[in-house]
């Protein structure tokens, strides 16, 4: 077997076990909880007499054939979500675009912005763009999210003085909207632009720094004043062999990343009311609302996992050191 | 007498140092390099080596001096350089530093010939692999840095100079970091190239034992200058100046002297001591030397040794009415 193979079943393989453990941990979990789990998985909310019934005919079951059924299907939870009263996979399946929406647009535009950056800055390392750059986003780097979120919404959303408020404050659409009319669109773009702004503020300190440190160290290597030597110019030298070697890591970042999409904002989903997962997270802990969140929690973890699994290859196709 | 292949003439290189401080990392070298003669520069590491290399072949700014080629000043434009790096090749110390490690054998090889788009790629490449030794030279084209031995690594950046078809080569420690048993293997190579293609060489090693075994002549320099320089039979044979006597003591193939350990700090080019910048640790002025002889030591700088055929060493004990 080819060392690339072997080291991509590897990490494969992993990634399965770390998911079987999961999927196993998260039923347990919440049939662990202490108490009558009628009443935990209601939380003294009026549910109507039929979904207790059926509540109650599950959990009823043995616990075997309870776990069985979940391991054919982890997807198919045969309770509802106490808070909406239905279906907690439909209800994650309705939220589940808004957020890829929201965090993939902040993804893609914190990679490009921060790398972008961290190239400058390391560059000009010492000169103003490096310390403007490294300024802001360590600043950026250590504010907390909801904290200028909230700053933006005032600011751009509400409006301050004679600044009037120029976007909206929540939500991803204005109510009665066709969404898919070109109308519908530009009015979603609009919504995401204080959101998406916050996010790719929060991210692109990570990418920056990260990509800054990694081409400053790329850029001490032997290899390029050897490609200077053989009559490279220097920018060349860096565009060349420089910047792609140092991106390795910031590659990596952005794969493992892509794990928290849809975990990752919570706290912006709830400031901005943005329809996504991240509300759908914050409402089912204030209920607890046990189901939802015992399915969320599978969620999240599946996709940190699957991140990190193609984090894994994806570094091996581009590093043949990976793959001895 | 022919134009030197290489010269160096009172070249100065200053780097601004803390608090204001200028290392004089090169200090009024002068040297020349005859077509076909292999030179060793030898000093302990920090004196300046590297630097006054990396200024030969156009890849470091002066602060004074001038560089001749063939009896030519360095070129400066852009266009002029790089046709002069095609000319002069450069070899590192650490072959896996000095190689992409993302870089196939084959692209390290083939990065010269595509930047100065001389074509017949292949051909040259594989020539320039058989020629190190590296043969049959197909079976090492896919291959990757961190598959090959150090001998092989180092083999591959010698390849990828000669593909160039170069004049001269610089070669700054070229074994230092590779295992006892393949350094001969090295130095004996970069001696077959040189009778083979009439290479100019310019070899940088702390280890006056190596220049023994493979230079023409021998150039010692001590914290930025050259303090001795002469053929190698003569300076090993009879060295003038007390350092060069230190070094030597020390070298097993040498052996019979006294081992002498040099007192002191190692020397700081950014406080580079009057008189004789050697004084601080002179075995022979702490032996004690005539009054006016020591206080010359300590007050009077020693002139730079001309270019030219002899065995010259620059000490106030060898000739008393050495002045600047
Ligand atoms: N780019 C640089 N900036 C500042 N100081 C340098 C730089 N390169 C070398 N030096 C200093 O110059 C001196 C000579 O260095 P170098 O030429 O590498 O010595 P050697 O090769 O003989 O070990 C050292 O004191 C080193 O710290
Ligand atoms: S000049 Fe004086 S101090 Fe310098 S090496 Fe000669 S004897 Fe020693
Ligand atoms: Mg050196």
């Amino acid at each position: 077997m080819r060392p690339g193979t072997r080291y991509a079943l590897r990490s494969v393989a992993s990634g399965l076990g770390t998911l079987l453990f999961v999927v196993i941990f998260n039923f347990f979990l919440f049939r662990m909880l202490p108490g009558d789990p009628i009443g935990l998985y209601t939380r003294g909310r009026n549910v109507p007499p039929e979904q207790i019934e059926a509540l109650r005919a599950e959990l009823d079951r043995p616990l075997v054939e309870q776990f069985l059924g979940y391991l054919a299907n982890p997807f198919s939870s045969t309770i509802n979500s106490a808070r909406f009263n239905q279906p907690v996979w439909t209800l994650i399946g309705e939220r589940v675009g808004a957020t890829l929406l929201l965090v993939g647009t902040a993804i893609v535009l914190a990679s490009i912005v921060g790398t972008w950056l961290g190239i400058r800055s390391a560059w000009q390392r010492g000169q103003r763009f490096d310390n403007v750059s490294t300024g802001l986003t360590l600043t950026l780097y250590s504010m907390p999210e909801f904290w200028l979120g909230m700053i933006l919404l005032i600011v751009f959303g509400v409006g301050v003085g004679f600044l009037p408020g120029m976007f909206p404050i929540g939500g991803i659409i204005t109510p009665g909207v066709d969404p898919s009319s070109l109308a519908g669109i530009l009015d979603i773009a609009w919504h995401m632009v204080l959101p998406v702004t916050t996010l790719t503020a929060v991210y692109l300190a990570e990418y920056a720094l990260v990509m800054r440190a990694s081409l400053l160290d790329e850029m001490g290597q032997d290899y390029l004043v050897v490609a200077r030597a053989k009559g490279l110019m220097d920018k060349v030298v860096r565009r060349r062999h420089a910047v792609p070697n140092a991106m390795l890591p910031t590659i990596t970042l952005i794969f493992m990343n892509l794990g928290f999409v849809i975990s990752g904002a919570i706290t912006v989903e709830t400031v901005f009311s943005w329809p996504g997962l991240g509300l759908l997270s914050y409402d089912a802990l204030r209920g607890p609302d046990i189901a939802l969140l015992q399915a969320i929690f599978l969620l999240f973890s599946i996709g940190v996992i699957l991140a990190n699994v193609a984090a894994d290859l994806v570094y091996a196709v581009l590093d043949p050191r990976v793959r001895a | 007498m022919s134009a030197p292949a290489l010269m160096a003439q009172a070249v100065e290189v200053h780097f601004p140092g803390e608090r204001g401080r200028t290392a004089r990392a090169v200090d009024a070298v002068t040297l020349s390099v005859l077509p076909g003669q292999v030179v060793a520069l030898v000093g302990e590491s920090g004196c300046g080596k590297s630097t006054l290399a990396r200024v030969l072949l156009g890849l470091q700014p002066t602060s004074g001096g001038e560089v001749l080629v063939g009896g030519q000043p360095l070129p400066t434009s852009r266009a002029g350089l790089k046709a002069y790096r095609r000319r002069a090749q450069l070899i590192l110390q650490d072959p896996m530093g000095s190689l992409n490690p993302r870089q196939t054998v084959y692209e390290a090889v083939a990065e010269g010939v595509r930047i100065h788009r001389i074509g017949d790629e292949e051909r040259r490449v594989a020539e320039a692999l058989a020629r190190v030794g590296l043969r049959p030279p197909e079976r090492f084209f896919a291959r990757y840095p961190h598959e090959l031995s150090g001998g092989q690594r180092q083999r591959v950046v010698i390849a990828g100079a000669l593909v160039l078809e170069p004049e001269i080569l610089v070669a700054d420690e070229p074994v230092s970091s590779l295992d006892a048993s393949v350094r001969g293997e090295i130095l004996a190579l970069l001696l077959r190239l040189r009778a083979e293609l009439g290479l100019t060489l310019l070899v940088v090693t702390h280890d006056l034992g190596l220049a023994w075994n493979i230079a023409d002549r021998i150039a010692v320099m001590y914290l930025g200058r050259i303090i001795e320089e002469g053929p190698t039979e003569q300076v090993l044979a009879d060295p003038q100046h007390p350092y060069t006597r230190a070094l030597l003591s020390v070298v097993p193939e040498v052996a019979r002297l006294e081992p002498i350990v040099l007192a002191g700090e190692p020397p700081d080019p950014a406080s580079v001591p009057p008189g004789c910048r050697f004084h601080p640790r002179c075995p022979l002025l702490a032996a004690g030397l005539p009054d006016e002889v020591a206080t010359r030591c300590r007050t009077v700088a020693l002139p730079v040794l001309p270019a030219q055929a002899g065995h010259r060493a620059a000490c106030h004990a060898l000739d008393p009415t050495m002045g600047p």
